[in-house]
């Protein structure tokens, strides 16, 4: 079998597995977020925390939770590093700089993962798994939480009340996401990932001497780290480590985590709005653009052009050999069209066209299916757009699901989809602009411009991933990034909040018809062209100075 | 005010302790309760898949790769070049591998990747020296390697550094090489190949690869049983 055509295969039985998964799952995260009732442990839970879970929230009431909350993630994260040194249970390691601190703690705390240290050298098991895992649990959570509101805004009229934030970041942790984790961490044990909480291990080598591993609880944090769209390896080679990310089998099944939590809240949305076939085409568009630029990314990983990859007879710089090309370039796609960042080769050393799609990807505001939660409001806030379009081509009053999209409401989503472009290029510009930056940079030209650039989008996108030739432990990219990080996640959450709440607060306009059918095909092929039109030429200026220029010359 | 920071000061209270009930959920029990179960059903694959030769010795782990080099002639001259020792099977390159640079209490091997993009004249530089050497070393008195059999997984270095597979055809082009040095015949160590060449999971998933520590065990065992 040739290796497209094996990669073809893998692509088509992922799509199959995250089908059979994709009524179930969604169902169930439907009635997780509609309940009435409490588990009794949940009950224990909510009297630990001091909260009321059946108090409905208005949106600054659910954004001041979802604040709190984030803030105090951000300090507890940072001190636990900056006292690493005198923890038990951390190997000896030394306490984390101050810099280094505040940007991993706003890294972990916004669902980005971006990483300025290297996990094995830095990081003990108190700080792994006590602080870093346990936010790839709650960010996620938190973004789930966030866009359910957000529907909860379209599916409710006449009362502005979007739920209860305690009460959906508990459910979200203990209902969906630790069941998942628990079932693929041992499905990653069972496929070689490690799982234990030895210290540093000394064993023999084959040809003499002696080497050092880590141990660590790396598949309870690998689990939760794809499934919540998190991202950040425990080593530093993060899922290309073998013991991360063992064989062909495991690879397949960590991105089949990264994906399976956003097609299905797709569903979720479809159920809570009361038409599954809105929930279709939200489907359909996220659907089709992953499948296209999976496909381009094969292509042009296969034909590998480029000057090193020409002379080697093959794109395999960066790439392990039990994943292949194929193996690769679908974890590529899936891990920035969604905000995992999470890799199992090295982007910087794609081709040039391969580093530009990785990218674009984030780019285009990581909708495709997106992070978990993160994903659905994106693609949500570019409906709005894409009705907002329509309606002013006819000349009639926009409507999404029964709600008009008026001044308020196309505000908010505009504000939306400017913060993430305005942190990326301004951060890029200043970087780029200023004498120091560019001494990180490893390669230079094109490559080394698409470096920053790749850093920023990265950052203010929540995604974690890198052109890792970068040495970004600097107090600049350290202090700037951290910046992106926490402004990309949280300024975002405060306009989809908003917008949840003016939506909520409407009577519904009845369906006449006039009125643009969204449950459509022709909606779900203007939605793809909105998004790739609106964020595509945002970037297309900063995109031709980089990957752009390097695939075309190579 | 004075009202609006006691209610701030509230919910900040409320977060702490939904965050530390939520850390003893997913940062305690959660990790503890996988590793229990892991090391009580999988405890060799959740201590690292260590691997041991003929004599009970643990030689390293299954997954984690090695290189199989000549002694240096001084070991604390840093700056001598290795050699690789040529009896047995090669591994990719690992050019993106670093040494900790703190808590160096420990000498760890830092995973990692080269980073250099396709255009990258350091990369090319490598990857022309590699490609070299892979013809120069496997070529022996009655076998030829030409440039153009060298597979790209011999020359590149992979994400982890680490990478504990060659693909098949790497394994094969050393083949007549590893015979010579070893005083074998090419149809032995073939076999041998063979025998570590691992195809797809179901036909479809991953590559096909071979796993040079097992390989080099194998080798080994069977060069010690002929002597």
């Amino acid at each position: 079998m040739s290796p497209v055509l094996a990669g073809v295969l893998q692509l088509l039985a992922l799509v199959v597995a995250l089908g059979l998964s994709y009524r179930p799952l969604g169902d169930h995260m439907a009635k997780v977020y509609s309940s009435e009732k409490h588990y009794k442990p949940e009950k224990w839970i909510y009297k630990a925390i001091g909260a009321n879970p059946d108090v409905e929230m208005r949106w600054p009431a659910y954004l001041r939770g979802v604040l709190a909350f984030s803030v105090v993630s951000v300090l507890f994260l940072y001190l636990l590093q900056r006292v690493q040194g005198s923890l038990p249970g951390s190997l000896g390691f030394v306490s984390i700089d101050p810099d280094q601190a505040f940007n991993t703690a706003a890294s972990f705390v916004a669902n980005t993962n971006w990483q300025s240290y290297y996990g094995e050298q830095a990081m003990g098991h108190v700080v792994q798994t006590g602080g870093l895992a346990v936010q790839n649990f709650v960010s996620a959570a938190v973004g789930i939480a966030v866009a359910v509101a957000l529907v909860r805004g379209f599916a409710r009229s006449r009362t502005g009340e979007l739920g209860n934030f305690w009460a959906d970041l508990v459910r979200g942790t203990v209902r969906i996401l630790l069941p998942i984790a628990v079932i693929g961490a041992l499905v990653l044990v069972a496929c070689g990932v490690i799982q234990n909480f030895a210290g540093i291990h000394e064993v023999g080598q084959f040809a003499g001497g002696s080497q050092q591993w880590n141990g660590g609880a790396v598949a309870s944090q690998e689990a939760i780290k794809e499934l919540g769209t998190n991202g950040g390896g425990y080593f530093n080679a993060n899922s290309a480590h073998p013991f991360e990310n063992p064989n062909g089998l495991s690879n397949l099944f960590e991105i089949y985590l990264i994906l399976v939590i956003p097609f299905a809240l797709t569903r979720t949305f479809g159920r809570m709005v009361g038409s599954i076939r809105q929930g279709y085409a939200i489907l359909g568009t996220m659907a089709t653009i992953w499948l296209a630029f999976t496909g381009l990314m094969m292509w042009t990983e296969f034909a590998h052009h480029g000057p090193a990859f020409d002379l080697a007879g093959g794109a395999m710089e960066g790439k392990e050999t039990r994943f292949g090309i194929g193996g690769s370039s679908i974890f590529a796609v899936a891990t920035t069209l969604t905000s995992t960042g999470a890799v199992n080769s090295f982007h910087s050393s794609y081709t040039g066209f391969g580093g530009g799609i990785t990218m674009l990807g984030m780019q285009l505001g990581e909708i495709a299916p997106g992070g978990v939660g993160s994903g659905l409001y994106g693609m949500l806030i570019m409906a709005v757009i894409a009705v907002f379009l329509a309606g002013l081509m006819v000349g009639r009053t926009p409507e999404y699901l029964g709600k008009k999209i008026g001044t308020r409401e196309i505000k908010f989503a505009a504000c939306y989809i400017l913060v993430t472009p305005a942190l990326v290029l301004c951060f890029t510009a200043v970087a780029m602009a200023l004498p120091t930056p560019a001494h990180s940079m490893t390669n230079s030209g094109a490559h080394g411009f698409s470096e920053i650039l790749y850093a920023y989008t990265s950052g203010a996108n929540n995604n974690g991933s890198a052109f890792a030739g970068l040495n970004a432990d600097t107090q600049w990219f350290n202090t700037t990034i951290g910046l992106a990080m926490l402004l990309g996640r949280f300024l975002p959450m405060v306009f989809v909040l908003a917008l949840a709440g003016s939506l909520a607060e409407q009577t519904p306009v009845p369906e006449t018809a006039g009125t643009l059918r969204t449950e459509k095909p022709l909606f779900t092929g203007l939605l793809v062209g909105t998004i790739v039109i609106v964020t595509g030429l945002t970037y297309f200026p900063a995109l031709a100075l980089g990957p752009l220029a390097e695939g075309l010359a190579a | 005010m004075n009202n609006s920071v006691g209610n701030a000061g509230r919910l900040l209270w409320a977060g702490l302790r939904a965050l530390l009930v939520l850390t003893v959920i997913t940062g305690v029990l959660y990790p503890l309760a996988v590793t229990g179960i892991a090391q009580a059903v999988f405890p060799g694959r959740a201590n690292g898949s260590e691997v041991k030769d003929a004599s009970g010795r643990v030689v390293g782990s299954e997954l984690i790769g090695q290189t199989y080099n000549l002694p240096k002639k001084n070991p604390d001259d840093a700056e001598e070049a290795v050699v690789p020792d040529l009896k047995w099977f090669q591994p990719r390159p690992s050019n993106g591998l670093g040494t900790n640079t703190v808590n160096t209490q420990y000498k760890l091997i830092l995973s990692g990747a080269t980073n250099r993009s396709g255009d990258n004249a350091e990369l090319i530089q490598w990857v022309k020296e590699a490609k070299a050497a892979v013809v120069k070393d496997n070529s022996t008195a009655g076998y030829r390697v030409k440039p153009s059999d060298v597979p790209a997984d011999a020359v590149t270095s992979s994400g982890s550094g680490l990478d504990p597979h060659i693909s098949p055809e790497y394994a094969k082009l050393q083949v007549h090489r590893v015979a010579e040095k070893n005083h074998l015949t090419v149809a032995q160590v073939d076999k041998l190949v063979a025998a570590h060449t691992d195809g797809r999971i179901l036909g479809f998933i991953g590559e096909p690869r071979v796993n040079v520590l097992q390989l080099n065990i194998a080798l080994k065992d069977l060069v010690a049983a002929k002597g």
